[in-house]
């Protein structure tokens, strides 16, 4: 990575800081680490891993909105749906962000995505479908978490992992199953 | 091409005490036992009831009857790497010349970035060869896509 665009990727950083809206805690990790990591030789192996974790994130975001917009969801359920589906749009927000400060380009949300939307018919069946992708979740960002050259990027990532995971166990929770069935997560 | 598995040498464990020594000792067998390599060929007995439950670890970014952000897995095993035309995979796994079988799956599912340097797949592997056996079995029980 040349040095240009270590300067252009700190630039970029220190001046949009101030502007920052979001305010979790990885998001503010994330962006900071970037001016560093652009250092490392390996950058292009953690853009690969941030870009494979926002493909899953932008999926996350669409199937959120099919469930908000399924009218199978009574209102506390769906606010809880639209809460998460913001939180994943922030993980996608400051995810792309790294990967452009790291000098990589951001993978964009597909045109469309193929969810099983014909085996929905219940608010039960939607709570179930998204249960399963933050599991899914949770297990993309644990098998990321150590690949990371970055440790600072790893520990950011961990950060989501936590949020992914309280998203599985309040989902969990609204099916009436067990929020937390088990020690450790895989 | 898929890198083959390589082993770690256990590093070692000097202290006075006998009970120090025992759990030295205990500790070093442990380290060889996690760090022996494992060769395509020799993975335990999988159950593909067991896999199932292991797959839910993917299914963040694959299913097995839909291309997701990663690709659709019915159909896997006979199947050429990177042959789904409508799934944009790297260079690295178009260009792979891999076909799925166990062995190459076991070899993939170990560590994705040693063995296929260039994959998009960020993750680190299913560790336990067990777990590897249990997932490879479930994949091979999926069968064929039904388009």
């Amino acid at each position: 990575m040349s040095e240009e665009i270590i300067a252009v990727g700190r630039r970029s950083f220190f001046s949009e800081a101030g502007k920052l809206t979001l305010s979790a805690g990885a998001v503010l990790m994330l962006a900071g680490c970037a001016g560093k990591a652009a250092q490392a030789a390996s950058a292009e192996a953690d853009v690969t891993i941030l870009n494979a974790a926002l493909g899953a994130e932008q999926e996350a975001i669409a199937a959120y909105q099919v469930g908000a917009e399924s009218g199978l969801l009574s209102k506390p359920v769906l606010d809880l749906a639209v809460q998460f589906q913001g939180h994943h749009k922030e993980h996608a927000d400051v995810l792309a962000k790294t990967v452009r400060d790291l000098g990589g380009d951001a993978v964009e949300p597909l045109a469309s995505y193929d969810f099983p939307t014909g085996s929905l018919t219940s608010e039960a069946d939607v709570l179930r479908f998204a249960a399963g992708l933050e599991k899914g979740a949770v297990s993309a960002y644990l098998g990321a978490v150590p690949l990371f050259e970055d440790r600072e990027l790893a520990k950011a990532a961990a950060s989501i992992l936590g949020d992914e995971a309280m998203h599985w166990a309040v989902l969990r929770g609204a099916l009436g199953e067990n929020p937390v069935p088990v020690a450790f997560v895989s | 091409m898929l890198r083959g598995h390589d082993g770690r040498t256990p590093g070692r464990v000097g202290a006075p005490g006998q009970a120090v020594r025992t759990l030295s000792a205990l500790l070093g067998a442990l380290a060889l036992v996690l760090s022996a390599p494992v060769q395509g060929g020799e993975l335990p007995e999988g159950d593909a009831a067991r896999g199932e439950a292991i797959y839910d670890r993917c299914q963040a970014c694959h299913s097995l009857e839909r291309n997701r952000s990663g690709p659709k897995h019915c159909g896997l095993f006979g199947r050429p790497a990177g042959s789904i035309e409508a799934y944009p995979y790297s260079d690295a796994m178009r260009n792979s010349g891999i076909v799925w079988d166990e062995a190459s799956l076991d070899r993939f599912l170990e560590d994705p970035f040693e063995a296929l340097p260039g994959t998009r797949m960020g993750y680190a592997g299913v560790k336990d060869p067990q777990e590897r056996a249990d997932l490879i079995a479930f994949l091979a029980a999926a069968g064929a896509c039904a388009d």
